[in-house]
């Protein structure tokens, strides 16, 4: 056989090699398709990760509810209008101007970051390292002289104001995440969706 | 002191070469391991039983990652996968066909070994390690049978696990130990479950390790049973009707391997439960230890030794020598390189003596199989309707028959093989 050497033709194998190992890879990375998406989140941990609705009837001016959506803490604040005043004050912002798109959606990427100017719907999930930021609304208290109001991390000292916007010198890099929501009529709110129109 | 490299090759390869002796395992084990070049379609199924295994090893890993091993959330988490897990439904049944095809493809390996007497001298030891293998990979599939804790996982559990209550003196202790519990219960399942998925996977790669070294060391088998290394090249010392396994038998195991792949997915995509017979209907009802199923039958690959153990009456009040019998069924295979006593290795050369045993031995085989899917309420009667041989327990007397040539087939091996007149075996192979 090996003395027939000279008549194998080369070009002709590696036409069948390649074609072979092309086929082949198609076909194992399709096969592989299941097993890859069998580790997504599955259709049960998608129904728990739906939308949720929040009755906010009861929330009055200055008070503040804490919801859960996806297993995170949403709080849900309804700013009095000596709370929306204060923002204004706020000069010490690392992010002021919302120049990080992913902490927002479009809807409410203006001064207070909400869709009404006095409901606050944000993540309580501190932006550093995950922990769950304290509530402090009222200026003072034991936070200090300086205090005007907002939320403080205990884990690192990451302080936030009352749009969830992130003081300089936190080590929290970003705003706290408003997620998307909706108003399904005056008293609900509907967290995890968008509203309709707003891709 | 570290020495500047003083290689000649500056590739990838001869940089790895110089610390791991890939290109040199390359040539030992494919480009220059040298098989005979007369195989034929029996010699596909080894390639394919180690094809099955690393398909199930993986299937098994992603099962794994949704599976709860708890009596109170394994029957749920299965149903889990099946329905919110994103393909779950595919893995689990490439897993659960892949378990039926496995002992297909096993059956099929080890019956080429009995045709060709792959299991002569010197190939006595790549034939025990191969019945190891058979002998876990039962245990894996009976372990792995619990885990969906339906009715059949539970009850075929407990049965099996009341086999060992009757090893004499200390089965009742045996079992319990077995069980962890008195009956079959969360803690059973919790250490099947880890027999399943650790012990016994890593105890099988280790004896299919085993296996394929010492193959690669005695050379494989052929359907003419004639040792091609008796036959080499005087210059290069390469058997004259050997070629390289890689090119010739990678690519003829792709073939093998594509044919394989349409019947395992025809299974999986439109015949999963096989009619019962790889996933059984009650395995689909949670398991409940207050009721037993009207028909308890083992899934098919093991009915031939269940069909032993019914056909063995009880001696001295006690269902051991059913038990035994069932056993030994499996572990006589160990004895059957030293039961050959014939001067030829492959049936081509061996006599009608033979031939008619080997047949004898494959009849009883697929009639206990069959017998074995019988319900035991029907088990007496079930022949009624048939004229001649219909009536009260001749399903009984049929396997006890089949029985006894079962055993007889190896137990006289020694006396029919030596007695049987073969043929002369030629110096080269015939294709």
């Amino acid at each position: 056989m090996a003395d027939e050497g000279n008549k194998i033709d080369l070009n002709r194998r590696k036409f069948l090699l390649t074609a072979t190992s092309v086929t082949g890879a198609i076909g194992v990375s399709a096969a592989g398709i299941p097993f890859v998406s069998s580790m997504l989140p599955s259709e049960k941990a998608k129904a728990a990760g739906a939308a949720v609705e929040v009755d906010i009837a009861g929330i009055k001016p200055g008070e503040i509810k804490t919801s859960e959506w996806r297993g995170q803490p949403v709080w849900i604040l309804n700013r009095s209008d000596a709370m929306i005043k204060k923002l204004d004050n706020n000069k010490e912002l690392a992010d002021p101007d919302l120049n990080v798109v992913s902490q927002q959606p479009k809807y409410c990427k203006n001064k207070t970051r909400s869709i009404k100017s006095n409901l606050l719907v944000v993540v309580g999930i501190c932006t550093h390292l995950g922990c769950a930021p304290a509530p402090k609304l009222l200026p003072k208290g034991d936070m200090g002289s300086e205090w005007e109001g907002g939320f403080f991390c205990p884990c690192h000292g990451s302080k936030f104001d009352l749009a969830g916007r992130v003081f300089k010198g936190s080590p929290a890099p970003t705003n706290l995440v408003v997620p998307p929501h909706k108003y399904i009529d005056d008293h609900t709110v509907l967290i995890g969706e968008d509203p309709e129109g707003v891709a | 002191m570290v020495k500047e490299s003083n290689s000649t090759s500056n590739s990838l390869l001869g940089w790895i070469d110089e610390r791991f002796p890939l290109s040199s395992f390359i040539k030992n084990h494919l480009t220059g391991y040298y098989a005979p070049k007369n195989f034929n379609f029996w010699y596909f199924f080894g390639a394919l039983a180690l094809f099955v295994f690393v398909m199930q090893i993986l299937t098994g890993i992603f099962l794994t990652m949704h599976y709860k091993p708890s009596a109170a959330e394994a029957f749920a988490s299965v149903e889990y996968i099946m329905r919110d897990v994103s393909f779950g439904w595919l893995i689990r049944y490439m897993h659960s066909t892949g378990s039926s095809l496995f002992f297909v493809v096993i059956y099929l390996h080890m019956f080429r070994g009995l045709m060709y007497g792959s299991y002569r001298r010197p190939r006595e030891l790549l034939w025990l390690f191969g019945v190891f293998i058979f002998l876990l990979l039962m245990a894996e599939a009976f372990f792995g049978y619990l885990l969906p804790w339906g009715q059949m996982s539970y009850w075929g559990a407990q049965v099996i696990v009341n086999l060992f209550t009757s090893v004499p003196f200390i089965g009742p202790d045996l079992a319990e130990w077995v069980r962890g519990d008195y009956l079959v219960s969360d803690a059973t399942l919790n250490r099947f479950f880890a027999f399943h998925v650790i012990a016994l996977p890593l105890a099988l790669a280790g004896l299919i390790f085993g296996h394929l070294i010492a193959l690669h060391e005695v050379g494989s088998n052929n359907p003419d049973g004639i040792d091609i290394k008796d036959m080499k090249d005087k210059k290069t010392g390469i058997p004259m009707d050997g070629i390289p396994f890689h090119p010739y038998y990678t690519v003829k195991d792709l073939v093998g391997l594509s044919v394989f792949l349409i019947v395992f997915a025809s299974i999986i995509f439109f015949a999963p439960e096989m009619g019962g017979y790889f996933l059984e209907a009650n395995n689909f009802v949670p398991a409940n230890p207050l009721v037993t199923p009207d028909h308890i039958a083992p899934v098919w690959y093991f009915t031939p030794f269940y069909s032993i153990l019914r056909a063995v009456p009880p001696l001295f009040n006690s269902q051991f020598p059913g038990v035994a019998a069932m056993g030994l069924s499996v572990l006589i295979f160990f004895f059957v390189p030293w039961l050959d006593k014939s001067k030829v290795r492959s049936i081509r050369y061996k006599g009608a003596l033979y031939k008619k045993w080997l047949s004898t031995f494959v009849i009883s085989f697929i009639v206990l199989g069959y017998l074995g899917t019988v319900p035991s309420n029907v088990w007496g009667q079930f022949y009624n309707a048939i004229p001649i041989i219909g009536g009260k327990d001749v399903a009984t007397i049929i396997a006890r028959i089949f029985t006894v040539t079962y055993f007889l087939f190896f137990i006289l091996m020694p006396i029919y093989s030596k007695k049987d007149i073969t043929k002369s075996v030629p110096k080269r192979v015939r294709m």
